[in-house]
């Protein structure tokens, strides 16, 4: 449906977009994710005909989108970041201008009532646009991408600004447009793609440094590795035991206590469930296990290892590895936590906000 | 682009500006031709019309500087323009919005005219000979309405140029007015150069010395071909604008 192949796009000397390959089949839903300036919005709007790019091709729906720009528009509505609305007009009088603008042959009346439906803006479909708050404002933003039913979506960070409750709506109907219609959808709040999106596409600094299916990602996340446990035990010696148990490379002490137990992290190798020996090892030393709990591993430790890798190394054995997904997933899955287990070294349970931050500066 | 001159035209009247215009061209239409006809006992339009031409300096960038500046601050430039519409279009659109409310305007200040109809009318009934012509020449009108609506045009396509230029539909107007006023005032400028060959050329390009011809009556061919050009060389220029910020 959509295919971007070898796109660069250069801003002066600035290089924006730098050879990003990926295609996107219909009905499937994509998350661009990535830092701020990582290219999200420059490659949407080259994909919607907005800019043109310095070199590459980008076609949707067959058409090429420089060759044929008019031909291929037909077939995207696009929600930029900021949603384009005329301020002065009221919501009924833009939706009709955009009917007009696309040159959408559907019957109008229903057309619009059915999109107003899906947004929610039925209550203020007669008010001035002016007057609406952010929430409404990015649904009439939605509800004008969605004139002329086309068959690829593209929304631009949609749920930036809105409260939990919207975000939530947002994201429900972003999964209800992904079942006949193709969407891709940018973002840098993780938890939204997973919440959303068929695959995750991740970009950093015009590079596209991970192509994921997403339950891929997730199934990484789940297959846990780092429990919190409590033991009953002198600390010393149940520490140096679980540094020397196989199967464990790492074990920490925490500061925290429970009664008479302390509380260890640890985290095993790739595949070992430790769980089990881990338990027979103690009843044996007579050291009572009073507690263990799995430590989620976040989509942010994922998305840190594989930024920070992104940079050093050469992206393209990553895209290999994309096409072999659907047989060998559990490459995949190592793959991901491999990275995870080397990131975790250096950065623990990083903050994501914390990461843009330290991004944009050294950038500077 | 029917969707972006309905638009256009509407959002003139649902911001003052459209009334703004409208109201301000009569009226100042009407005390120009109040003054250099019925006041000055006179049936000669040619100074109506060359002082209205000058009245353009305000008035044509009233329309135009928010066609572009705008759309380009509120960001909705992205929605033209990821919109199934040529860029060309686009411009049309835009251009033909504002020149619909321009020519309208102009036709509808043609009413001013009938008080003069009106007097000749009698001042004939009381002329016992009836040899000399008496009123105003209807052939000199007509080219003159047709004159001044090809230079507004003109006008409304350097305007529309300029607003392309910036988001600051202050700066689009101050700028509008500036090249206008220039436009203008070159022909008063001829008088004081005494080189042939620099009046010679100011001339040509001047574009009241080319008014001169529909004042007499005559609808001349290389005016008409010289207004349109410069309306038809700033809408590329436009177009341009669009096409290289694109690629930039």
């Amino acid at each position: 449906m959509i295919k971007i192949d070898h796109l660069v796009k250069n801003y002066g000397a600035n290089c924006a977009v730098d050879d990003i390959s990926f295609e996107v089949q219909r009905g499937e839903i994509v998350g661009l994710l990535g830092p701020n300036g990582a290219g999200k919005s420059t490659t949407m709007n080259i994909l919607t005909g907005y800019l043109s790019a310095t070199s590459g091709s980008v076609s949707v729906a067959g058409l090429d989108v420089l060759d044929n720009p008019l031909e291929a528009k037909k077939h995207i509505g696009y929600l930029p970041e900021q949603p384009p609305l005329y301020l002065d007009m009221t919501v009924e009088e833009y939706l009709i201008f955009n009917y007009n603008l696309k040159g959408c042959k559907l019957n109008r009346t229903k057309h619009l009532e059915e999109i107003c439906d899906i947004v929610k803006i039925r209550d203020v479909y007669k008010r001035v646009i002016k007057n609406l708050s952010k929430g409404y404002r990015q649904r009439v933003g939605i509800a004008q991408a969605l004139i002329g039913s086309p068959e690829v979506i593209i929304f631009d960070e949609p749920t930036v600004g809105l409260d939990p409750k919207q975000i939530i709506e947002i994201r429900n109907l972003l999964r209800n447009l992904g079942k006949d219609h193709t969407v891709i959808l940018s973002t840098h709040i993780l938890q939204e793609v997973q919440a959303v999106c068929d695959r995750i596409v991740i970009i950093n600094k015009g590079k596209i440094v991970a192509d994921e299916l997403t339950e891929n990602i997730t199934r990484a996340v789940e297959n846990n590795r780092r429990f919190q446990v409590k033991i009953c035990g002198p600390q010393k010696e149940v520490l140096q035991m679980l540094r020397s148990k196989p199967g464990i490379i790492y074990a920490e002490v925490l500061a925290q206590r429970d009664g008479d137990a302390y509380c260890y992290t640890i985290e095993s190798e790739v595949g070992v469930d430790i769980r089990k020996t881990l338990f027979y090892t103690l009843a044996e030393k007579n050291w009572p296990l009073v507690g263990m709990e799995a430590l989620g591993m976040s989509l942010e430790d994922i998305f840190i290892a594989i930024v920070d890798q992104s940079t050093s190394k050469n992206r393209y054995e990553r895209r290999d590895t994309r096409a072999k997904t659907a047989r060998g997933r559990s490459d995949v899955e190592q793959q991901v936590a491999k990275k995870v287990v080397e990131s975790t070294g250096k950065k623990q349970g990083g903050e994501f906000s914390a990461l843009f931050g330290n991004d944009d500066e050294s950038e500077q | 682009m029917f969707a972006i001159y309905k638009k256009e035209l509407r959002s003139y009247f649902i911001n003052a500006i459209g009334y703004v215009y409208v109201g301000v061209f009569l009226a100042a239409a009407a005390l120009l031709c109040c003054y250099t006809t019925l006041v000055s006992n006179s049936y000669k339009t040619t100074s109506y019309f060359t002082m209205l031409i000058f009245s353009f300096i305000i008035l044509i960038p009233l329309l135009t500087m928010k066609l572009f500046a705008e759309e380009k601050k509120l960001r909705t430039e992205q929605l033209l323009l990821t919109a199934p519409v040529s860029i060309w279009g686009m411009v049309m659109g835009k251009f033909l919005a504002a020149s619909t409310l321009f020519v309208g305007t102009v036709l509808v200040s043609c009413i001013n005219f009938f008080p003069m109809y009106s007097y000749a009318n009698t001042e004939r009934l009381a002329d016992e000979y009836g040899t000399t012509h008496i009123g105003p020449v209807t052939g000199e009108i007509v080219a003159c309405v047709v004159g001044i609506i090809l230079i507004g045009l003109a006008f409304v396509a350097i305007g529309m140029f300029v607003s392309s230029l910036t988001e600051n539909q202050l700066a689009a107007a101050v700028i509008t007015v500036a090249i206008i006023l220039v436009m203008l005032i070159l022909d008063l400028l001829n008088q004081y150069i005494n080189v042939y060959a620099i009046r010679f050329v100011i001339s040509w390009f001047s574009v009241l010395s080319r008014f001169s011809n529909f004042t007499t009556g005559i609808l001349d061919f290389s005016a008409i071909l010289y207004y349109l050009s410069i309306a038809g060389v700033f809408l590329l220029l436009t177009v341009r604008v669009y096409d290289k910020r694109r690629w930039g």
